[in-house]
Order: C-alpha cells, then structure tokens, then sequence
C-alpha cells in the first residue's frame, strides 16, 4: 500500500519524536581539553546542556596541604597553563599580604612586565582557536608565531617556557638582563602589527561575523548571577578591571585602557580581547621604559625571611648559607590568619583564599578559578541556540581545564 | 578602605543582629561569622541592601577543623562590583548539619556548593543538584576533609586481560612520604619510631 493512507505505523512509542541527547567531548578539539558536556537537542536546538567536569582533577588542593609555601608555587603554573604567570601572581600576592612583606619596586615592575606577557599569551590562544573552532584555520598560525615569541622571553627570564616558577613571594626569581628589556620592547612595538593582521582576517570576515554576531548574549543581570569576571563583564559594557578598580601591584601608575563591549555577544567579547593585547603591549612599553630609569635598578627579590640570601653572601657568611639551607627544606613560616588574594587574570578574577595555621605549609588553600564560573553557566548561555553555537559560545568563554577542574 | 569597611560592619551588625554573630576586619578584609540557621537569608540582604549590594558570589568553600566541635567553616566570598566591596562570611557546622543552599538567591553557588559537597561532605538543602563534580563517577569519600589521606584509597589502571579499566586498592611500593622539614627548635612535635609507647608509659 504505496498510497499514503497508511501512516499509523510512524506513531509507535519507538518512533514517537524525543530529544536526543548527545555527549559533546571528553575528545573533542572544539572542546578546549577535557570537558565533557551532554547535550540535550530538539533537532538543532540545544535544549539543556550538562556539562561534566572533573577529568583533568589533579587533586592540587589537597596536595598542597603537605607541601611548603615554595613548593605549591609551581602548582599554579599547571592551573591555567596559558598565562601561567598570573596564577603565580595571585599565590605570591596572598603570602605576601598575609606576612605583611614590601616587594621591591623593580620586582613589581617586571611582575607587571611579565603579566602583561601572560595576558597576551592568553588571549592569543583564545581569539585564534575560538576563530578555528567557527572554521578560520589561518588565525591560530599567526598567533602560535607570536607566542611563540613570548614564551621564548619567559625562557630567557626563567628558563622555562611554561611552568615558570618565576614569581616568588617576595619578588621574581632573577633580575632580567638589559638586552632581554630591550627585546621584548622592541617586540611589544612591532606586536600591534600582529593584532591588526589577525583583525584584518576576522574583524570584518563575513563567516566570522555570522558565527559570533548576537552569539552567548551576556546581560547586566547574568553578570550578577553568575559571577562573572573579566572579559564576560567588560564585553557586556561595564568598565571592570581588577587593575583598575582595587589596584594590585603597581598598575595604578600605568596609563592603559578598558575596553568593554556593548552587546555583550561573542563577537564583542572578541573585540574587547583584541583590544585588551594592545592595550597590554602599550603597558609593556611602559614597563619596559620604566625597569631602565635608574630609580628603578636594584635587588629583585625582598632579602629576608621568604627569600634566599644572595649568592655571594652564602659564600662569607655561616648565617646566610644555614638560612638557605633551612629555606629549602623547612621553608618559611607565614602567621596565622585567612586571606583572600586576587588578580586579573586574563580569564577573569583569579583568587586565592589560603588559610594558614602558622606553620611552613598551608593548612588550607582554596584556588578561585574565572574558567569554573563560567562554565557553570553553559546551560543558561547555551540552551535555545544551535548545535554549532555551542562551540562558538565555549570557545569565547575562554575555558582552560587546568583551571577548572584544578 | 578600612573606615568604609567598619561602617559597612557596624550598619550590617544593626540591619540583621539575629544573622550575626560577631565581625573583625584584619588585613583589610572584612569577616563576619554568621549563624547558619538564615544563611540564605542573610545573602539575599547582602545582595539587595543598597549599602552593600555584594551582588557577585566569589566563592564558597570550607574549612575542616578535625579537632573542633564545630568541625567545618563554610566561608563565602561575595563582592559588590557597585560598592567596590569584599565581604567574607564564615559559618560553623557540626559534622552532620545541613546548610541551607543559597542558590535560589546567587544561581551561581550551584557548582560550589557541589564543590563543597563532593569534597568535604556538607550537605546543602534546597539546593537543585547535589551531585559530586570534580571527583570520578562512583567515587567514595570526601577528599578534602584531614582524615582522608593524599593517596586515596583506589587506583585504576587499563586492563589488558579485560579491556576496561579497573579499579583496585591503593598499593603502595614505598609509603607515602609526608617529610616534616619543622625545626627541632621551634616546638615541632617529633615523636621517634619506637617512642610512642616510653612517651604515654611516662606520663
């Protein structure tokens, strides 16, 4: 019977039109990592989306609480292992604010400096692997050349290309050759260049556009909600910026920018991070004209109870080399108390809440990670789009697992 | 800054003395110990109240004081984006209490009281979704409590015979070595292999 009266046979409970539920990840490249999201779909449109997290979980927290203040410092380089140095910052600041210790104003400066590079570095990655996750190949190898760049200066400041263990409570680890100022300048003055090619490619791309245009819309009041920091605010109009707002470091006296968006869309988003890198390299410039002037010269780390004696002064003096003998195996103590440190991440506001009983390890250490939050909101931002929006909407909210699932 | 934040501390204090129970600023930071009965309460006054407005949720996470009656500190971290403000709340619980969720209030505690769920064991009433996050599926335990020890009680590995992963018992080589670099001068408490029992026969 081929003349249509005979449909009855569509309507079995096996046939009856359900949702279908996929698994987005834990293998999948748009997924940025380990995330595994299952996602409820009504043909194209995503209706709910459950985003499973914890597969990268290393345990850090706990593992923390039976090491020193020292050695948890690389810990952080392995959260967001994009802009390593800033998670660093957040640690050393935390120590530093708990056992009241002055850095020196060069140590502050290259701290900056160096920020600043993780900053860029960040957004780098984002902007140009969110550009290949809507189907734009030609980005994310412009901008791994001038990473590339960036983390050759992390190798010559510290000698490690990623996992820095640069920043040390007290100061940095080493003071930065004069010939290594002068390059990253010279770099930072050629970088607005790279950021123009790449918007060049993008900025105006037709496909570009209609994949990102009123794509993960953000309000004031899902700011609120979800807590959102970093760019997910400044993209959606309001102006706020850790550096700006409660000042850290020395980013008072740096004259830079914020860019905010005004649609609160992943296109806006886009152009805020584009900005954001110059607006960085314009605070590099600065660094870099500022660690030259001879008020700025000296020691780089605050000689005392946090810090090792200087080389020379472990050569002539017992009490010098019984200090760094002791600093490397007791390690310092920090004074009883709670503290809450944050900075601003290139994800967003990146704290530490660390608990210490007075003794040489911390007794508890909570990470704040900008990338947890975010997330979270995957099912409010994702829900009503389509399928393909999903990546597009994941890509611009900048996830990084090592953060995430810490 | 510190002014602004005793202002702030007093007018809190007034507003809802039945939440209250003490505060201190130290380090620049204001800390306000709260009762846990109307902890959802109290947030939804923080967020709205005009002088605090502490509409943005930083954290939620705690604390295990093994030693204690009141053994867990849940803090919360809120900050006024409005006001430029931080604020830290810190709520005692016993072992077994149940803290109301605060997520009908602040939509994104939900990943943090999982959090805090999965990793010390608070339950929250009220709230959606108490599944554990970050920890493996089917897993036992609440790591971040003091009595669970760094190495876990499971380890997995892939299985050749059986083509799937298996989990086993945690099977050391070496014991795990917790060394304790404390100066023998300044109050560490070491007790030598073989000590333990001249030490109680002493006393």
């Amino acid at each position: 019977m081929m003349d249509g009266s005979k449909f009855d046979d569509a309507q079995t409970g096996e046939q009856k039109i359900r949702n279908f539920n996929i698994n987005f990840g834990p293998q999948h490249p748009a997924a940025h990592g380990v995330l595994r999201m299952v996602l409820e779909l009504d043909g194209e449109i995503v209706e709910r989306v459950d985003p499973h997290i914890g597969l990268l979980h290393r345990g850090t927290e706990k593992l923390m609480e039976s090491r020193t203040y020292l050695q948890n410092l690389p810990y952080f380089d392995r959260l967001d292992y994009v802009g390593t140095m800033n998670q660093e910052h957040a640690w050393c600041l935390a120590i530093e604010k708990l056992s009241g210790v002055e850095i020196p104003r060069r140590a502050s400066l290259i701290r900056v400096l160096y920020c600043e590079i993780g900053r860029i570095l960040n957004h780098l990655l984002n902007v140009t692997t969110q550009a290949m996750d809507v189907g734009a190949l030609t980005p994310p190898l412009w901008g791994f050349e001038a990473r590339e760049d960036l983390m050759i200066f992390y190798e010559r400041a510290c000698g490690a290309r990623l996992h820095a263990a640069y920043f040390r409570p007290g100061g940095v680890h080493q003071d930065l050759p004069p010939k290594l100022i002068d390059d990253i300048e010279a770099w930072a003055e050629r970088f607005p260049k790279v950021v123009d090619d790449i918007s060049e490619l993008l900025t105006e791309n037709r496909i570009f556009k209609q994949r990102n245009v009123d794509i993960g819309v953000v309000t004031e009041q899902d700011i609120q909600d979800w807590a959102y920091s970093g760019v997910m605010v400044r993209g959606s109009g309001l102006a706020w910026d850790l550096r700006r707002a409660q000042p850290y470091e020395c980013y008072d006296e740096f004259d830079f920018r914020i860019p905010v968006g005004n649609n609160g869309d992943c296109y806006d988003r886009y152009l805020c991070r584009m900005e954001e890198m110059r607006q960085s390299a314009h605070i590099m410039r600065q660094a870099c004209a500022k660690l030259r002037e001879p008020e700025n010269q000296g020691d780089v780390l605050t000689r005392g109870k946090l810090t090792p004696p200087t080389r020379s002064d472990m050569k002539t003096s017992m009490e010098a080399l019984i200090h760094h003998f002791k600093l490397y195996t007791e390690g310092f103590r920090v004074p009883e108390g709670e503290v809450y440190a944050c900075v601003e991440a290139p994800k967003g506001e990146f704290g530490v809440y660390l608990v210490s009983d007075g003794t040489n390890k911390p007794y508890r250490a909570k990470i704040r990670a900008p990338g947890y939050l975010h997330l979270q909101s995957m099912d409010h931002l994702g829900s009503g789009y389509q399928l393909a929006d999903v990546s597009a909407i994941l890509g611009s909210l900048d996830i990084v697992f090592g953060e995430v699932d810490r | 800054m510190t002014e602004a934040l005793k202002d702030l501390g007093t007018h809190i204090e007034l507003k809802r003395s039945d939440c209250v129970l003490g505060w201190q600023i130290t380090r620049g930071e204001l800390t306000v110990d709260v009762a846990p009965a109307n902890i959802a309460g109290f947030v939804e006054f923080l967020k709205t109240d005009a002088t605090c407005k502490f509409s943005t949720l930083v954290d939620i996470t705690a604390v295990d004081h093994p030693g204690r009656a009141k053994r867990f500190d849940v803090v919360y971290h809120f900050l006024s984006m409005y006001q430029n403000q931080r604020i830290r709340l810190r709520v005692g619980l016993h072992e077994d209490d149940v803290l109301a969720s605060i997520t009908d209030v602040h939509p994104s505690a939900n990943w943090f009281e999982r959090e805090v769920f999965d990793m010390f064991g608070i339950l929250f009433s009220g709230h959606p979704d108490l599944r554990r996050i970050l920890t493996d599926y089917g897993f036992r335990g609440h790591p971040l409590r003091k009595d669970f020890p760094t190495t876990g009680y499971t380890e997995v590995r892939y299985d050749e015979v059986e083509k799937r992963v298996v989990y086993e018992p945690v099977n050391l080589v070496q014991e795990y070595r917790q060394f304790d670099f404390m100066s023998p001068w300044e109050g560490a408490d070491y007790v030598l292999p073989g000590d333990e029992k001249t030490e109680g026969s002493a006393k």
